[in-house]
């Protein structure tokens, strides 16, 4: 008995001081392997009599259990240290930059327009585009500019030859897409304009959105809520004031410039108007039947205003430094 | 167009500040561009006369003056000026005045002695730029008035930006015809009285072309003072409209083009050989005109021309020679009516934009031309003197002023406000326009001076605008709602752009048109597609390739120490084609220097062909292409592909020709790819397949090739040759160098075998793969072991 308790502790205190599981194998041997002290004393059952023979039995199971539970502890302390060990071994300074591929940036015009397209989208308008090179009919005389029209003046051609310009405007686009389709007609058209003119404020490319909405009652009355429901959600201010100011376009009637209040001042953001009776002519559509409204953005403007840029040229200047800040 | 806010209150002044009046106009669509005063905020300055100047006793360069300012004691002024002097007149700032700048004069010593105030130099008034010394005023200025009376600085400059349908407004008459309609404030009229003739001598005028002339009306003046002083008042107008004086005859011309809008020409009789003819100039006749071009003429142009020669371009410029001088004594005025169809565009066609084109290419008002005339007379007998001849006239049939139908159904369906009877007649009748009211219609006659009035649409834009674009509700409009079509077979370019982006591509915009030099270097392009007018010389043809423009970008990047460039654009690239010209949207992209952006733990590693492929096969996602040698001008030719889907030729990369790398000054080469955007948005509506419950099979095939065999050769040859069971062939390893011959390459194909329906047999996967080893060694593999 006395020495079942002796063989218990020296077994406990043997596990507590073993740090290699090895060795903690070997020092297990000692008492429960083939020829270990445990074993001994299990095998030793036999000369015992019938009688003291299960007591004893139980006796020793009970130690051996004790001392497979501290084994099992053992070893699983060991386990844990040696898995804490490797953890902190393979620690990494996290804040280490990430590695591999970066990601580039689309360019703050195209920002712009895919904004824009979202939302005239949300109203049903459909995208349409025209060539840049455009016939001087389309770019004009369909739009009711005739030769030598005063209004030609204002544009400011570039010329291919004589008969062919780069359009100076996106308003042809309303003209091909009349003569292609019926109305209702609810389109925006995005696209690269051309000017001669070039200085701090112009660039001789630049884009422009035409909208263009026909239908059997759509009212001046409805161009103004359009336009100014469109600035409102593009810069996010739902008290954004829109003006509306007489002007003139060959190929609009009433026409009117739009300016937003920006700053304590106005700025102007395009021009619009009614289709002009003569260009819904031009196109076979019943003026009688069918009212429009046309207008124009400058995307550029826009995307000025609406990103804090502050020179125009500095959208064609294919400056990294520039583009990588609307990434 | 500019004028002074004083003048035109003279005609309508309605209770209104300069700013208020700006608005106005502005929101009538008269755009007010620019609202200046003409002088700076000043006071208590006055028009005084130096009695005395005596030398100061304390200070060499200052002089003590005594000065008359209109009142009983001269005052005694301390002066540093050098030209002050007796009896000359200056304006004097007195104590309590405040000048420009918040300057304060206060009564103070100027060492010892007192100073009563301040004579100044038109600097110190703001009137100038530079001074140098006191400002002399003319010897007639009256002592004692403030000078802002006594210059009339208490006055605006509007500078509008006219409309081209506008020419009723670029009169000072005009505009103020405009703001009586718009404030219903009483408008003046001009009092003009006929002058009685003195002579009944008449030149004989001949219209030969009725149409472009249909009313001519010239008059002599005989025995003129044509030397006599532009009255102070006259400059004044004329140049607050930015007009210079120039002699008497001729500003009065100018002067009262500027007050009725109507052209007027005046002539040196003395100059003119027997009468005047209107009439379509011959060819070959030339005319120098008055700023000393010489105009080549043709029968396009309408000319005025006496018995011997042209004298001027008709409602254009006067030519040299018939003009009217300070020596002249007899002048023919003329006030013609020329048609818009007559002018228009005939001024730009000798370079030329003058006041009197201006007006009549976009019409003057017919019914005012002799009026014109008669105003002029009366100016030119008041300040010159002179007979007046009777007046030479010629009428043909002036443009009419149709009536035209406005329903009021139609002004509410076009503006979406509802205008009431009273509403429209109210505003018809301010803008001077003759009506008939028939129920909720209109019969209306615009007046002579309205050119821009010819369809109802254009009467609904006169309503609304003098009823205000801001007090038309803004409303969302009401419609039938329908889904827009979206089809799956075309990806938007957006998600295309954004494959790019997410490979670290960077997209640029650049102008479509660029050097010369660089289509012929890049694109091989021999006949570049020119400007007819381009704004620069390194401007001057359209792109057929985005190759230069990025390019160009790349430089101007490199040349601000960035290493490693990719750009991308989208854009429309130009061609020829018979008559006509090919334009089509292309994508095109860039790749300069490392893979990766410089960072720890990976390996530095220039970008190369493949790399660059592999952003090109991403952009098509699914689709497949093939790629096969080619030569392109602006390309390394043995690092060059044209690029294929299915048989069509979508585009081209590769990597930059060396000889452009060295020209362009690029340390490395980009490699560059351009595809058709229309074959990238291509796509089709995916069809599930079923997915194998059998896990495929792997096996490596190893050949030995010569290096010139292509490898895709080798992907078609077993492509060919392919069984059913063949899923899926790539190349894994490339290998070449030591232990292999010379001139040979060593690829290894990994084969994916799988069936849907059974695992497979040895022998079956044997089969596959000798039917590919047979078909590489027909291309002359060699097997390795």
């Amino acid at each position: 008995m006395e020495q079942l308790q002796q063989i218990l502790e020296q077994a406990l205190q043997q596990f507590a001081a073993i740090n290699d599981e090895a060795e903690l194998e070997q020092v297990k041997a000692r008492y429960l392997g083939k020829e270990g002290s445990l074993t001994a004393l299990l095998k030793g059952l036999g000369k015992l009599s019938n009688e003291e023979r299960p007591a004893a039995g139980a006796r020793i199971n009970v130690v051996k259990q004790q001392i497979e539970t501290a084994l099992q502890a053992r070893r699983d302390a060991m386990q844990q240290s040696k898995l804490a060990l490797k953890l902190a071994a393979e620690s990494l300074d996290v804040t280490l930059p990430g590695r591999g591929a970066d990601i580039g940036g689309l360019h703050p015009i195209t920002l712009t327009l895919q904004r824009i397209e979202q939302l005239f989208h949300s109203l049903g308008f459909a995208v349409s585009s025209g060539p840049e090179i455009e016939h001087d009919f389309y770019n004009f005389t369909a739009l009711n500019i005739p030769d030598n029209h005063p209004a030609r003046a204002m544009h400011d051609t570039f010329y291919i030859d004589p008969q062919h310009v780069l359009r100076t405007h996106t308003s042809p686009v309303q003209v091909r897409y009349m003569e292609a389709n019926q109305p209702p007609l609810k389109i925006i058209s995005p696209g690269r304009v051309y000017r001669v003119d070039s200085d701090a404020t112009h660039s001789p490319m630049f884009h422009q959105v035409e909208g263009l909405w026909v239908d059997e009652e759509i009212s001046f009355a409805n161009l103004k809520g359009v336009v100014q429901d469109f600035l409102q959600r593009f810069f996010e201010q739902d008290d954004l004031q829109v003006r509306f100011r007489p002007s003139f376009f060959p190929f609009t009637e009433p026409s009117a410039e739009m300016d937003m209040s920006w700053k304590g001042g106005w700025l102007e953001i395009g021009g619009c108007g009614m289709v002009h009776p003569n260009v819904l002519k031009n196109v076979n559509i019943d003026s009688e039947k069918y009212l429009g409204f046309a207008f124009g953005l400058g995307v550029e403007r826009l995307a000025m205003l609406r990103y804090g840029v502050n020179d125009l040229r500095q959208f064609f200047e294919s400056d990294l430094r520039f583009l990588k800040q609307f990434n | 167009m500019k004028f002074s806010e004083n003048w035109l209150r003279s005609f309508v002044n309605p209770a209104l500040s300069s700013a208020e009046l700006s608005h106005l106009l502005t929101m009538a669509g008269l755009e007010v561009e620019g609202l200046d005063a003409v002088a700076p905020p000043f006071n208590n300055v006055v028009v005084a006369q130096v009695l005395e100047v005596v030398k100061h006793p304390n200070a060499d360069r200052l002089n003590v003056c005594q000065v008359n300012v209109g009142e009983d004691q001269p005052l005694t002024i301390v002066c540093g000026a050098s030209n002050v002097a007796v009896g000359v007149k200056v304006p004097c700032a007195r104590i309590g005045a405040v000048l420009p700048g918040d300057f304060k004069i206060k009564q103070a010593k100027v060492r010892s002695i007192e100073s009563f105030g301040m004579l100044c130099s038109g600097k110190e008034l703001g009137l100038a730029e530079t001074s140098d010394g006191l400002w002399l005023l003319p010897e007639d200025a009256p002592v004692g008035t403030t000078i802002r009376e006594y210059l009339e600085l208490d006055d605006h400059i509007y500078t509008l930006k006219l409309t081209p349908n506008r020419s009723d407004c670029s009169s000072l008459f005009g505009i103020a015809r405009e703001v009586s309609a718009l404030t219903a404030s009483p408008c003046t009229p001009l009092a003009i009285t006929a002058q009685a003739v003195a002579l009944e001598e008449k030149l004989v005028v001949k219209v030969e072309d009725a149409q472009a002339c249909p009313a001519y009306y010239g008059r002599l003046v005989r025995g003129v003072n044509a030397a006599a002083a532009t009255p102070v008042w006259m400059q004044r107008r004329l140049e607050r409209s930015g007009l210079r004086s120039i002699s008497v005859v001729v500003d009065i011309t100018n002067y009262v083009m500027l007050e009725m809008g109507q052209p007027m020409h005046a002539f040196d009789a003395a100059t003119l050989s027997g009468g005047i003819t209107v009439r379509r100039a011959r060819a070959g006749e030339s005319l120098t005109l008055l700023n000393e071009q010489v105009a080549q003429l043709d029968p396009e142009v309408l000319v005025i021309a006496d018995d011997a020669r042209v004298l001027a371009l008709a409602g254009i410029m006067g030519g040299q020679g018939s003009g009217v001088e300070t020596t002249t004594r007899d002048v023919f005025l003329e006030s013609a009516f020329f048609h818009p169809d007559a002018i228009v565009g005939k001024a730009r066609h000798f370079g030329l934009a003058t006041d009197s084109s201006f007006r009549f290419e976009r019409g003057v008002d017919f019914a005012a031309t002799q009026l014109a005339l008669e105003r002029a007379t009366q100016l030119l007998i008041d300040l010159c003197g002179g007979q007046v001849g009777a007046i030479s006239a010629v009428r043909g049939t002036l443009p009419t002023r149709p009536a035209i139908e406005l329903r009021r159904s139609r002004v509410t369906r076009v503006l979406g406000i509802a205008l009431s009877n009273e509403q429209i007649a109210d505003l018809l009748s301010r803008l001077q326009f003759e009506f008939t009211p028939n129920g909720d219609d209109y019969r209306v006659t615009p007046p002579s001076f309205r050119f821009d009035m010819s369809i109802e649409a254009d009467l609904v834009e006169e309503l609304a605008r003098l009823y205000g674009y801001d007090n038309i509700p803004a409303i969302a409009p009401k419609t039938a709602l329908t889904m827009l079509p979206y089809s799956e077979t075309q990806r938007p370019m957006s998600r295309i752009q954004q494959v790019l982006v997410s490979r670290a591509y960077q997209e640029i915009v650049s102008l479509a048109f660029l050097e010369e030099q660089t289509e012929r270097d890049l694109c091989g392009n021999d006949a570049p597609l020119v400007l007819q007018n381009p704004i620069a010389s390194n401007l001057a043809v359209m792109r057929s390739s985005l190759i230069g423009g990025l390019i160009n970008a790349l430089r101007f990047n490199l040349n601000r120490k960035q290493s490693r460039v990719r750009l991308f654009e989208v854009g429309a690239c130009f061609a020829k084609s018979g008559d006509d010209y090919v334009q089509t949207q292309r994508l095109s992209g860039l790749a300069y220097g490392s893979c990766q952006a410089e960072q720890w733990g990976v390996t530095a590693k220039n970008v190369d062909f493949y790399d660059v492929k592999a952003d090109v096969e991403a952009l098509f996602a699914s689709l497949s292409l093939r790629f096969a040698a080619a030569t392109h001008p602006g390309l390394h030719p043995g690092r060059c592909a044209q690029i294929y889907l299915g048989d069509a030729l979508v585009g081209w990369m590769g990597e930059l020709h060396p000889q452009w790398q060295q020209k362009y000054d690029l340390p490395l080469a980009p490699v560059w790819f351009e595809l058709q955007m229309d074959t990238l948005l291509g796509s089709k509506v995916p069809r599930q397949q079923e997915i194998s419950k059998f896990l495929p099979v792997r096996r490596d095939i190893a050949v030995l090739v010569d290096e010139i065999v292509p490898v895709q050769n080798l992907l078609d040859a077993m492509a060919k040759a392919s069984t059913a069971l063949v899923q899926e062939i790539t190349l894994f390893d490339l290998y070449r160098g030591k232990g292999l011959e010379s001139g040979k390459k060593s690829l290894a194909f990994r084969v994916l075998l799988q069936d849907t329906q059974k695992t497979l047999t040895d022998l079956e996967i044997e089969a596959s793969i000798t039917a590919l080893v047979d078909a590489l060694l027909q291309q002359g593999a060699q097997m390795r072991s």
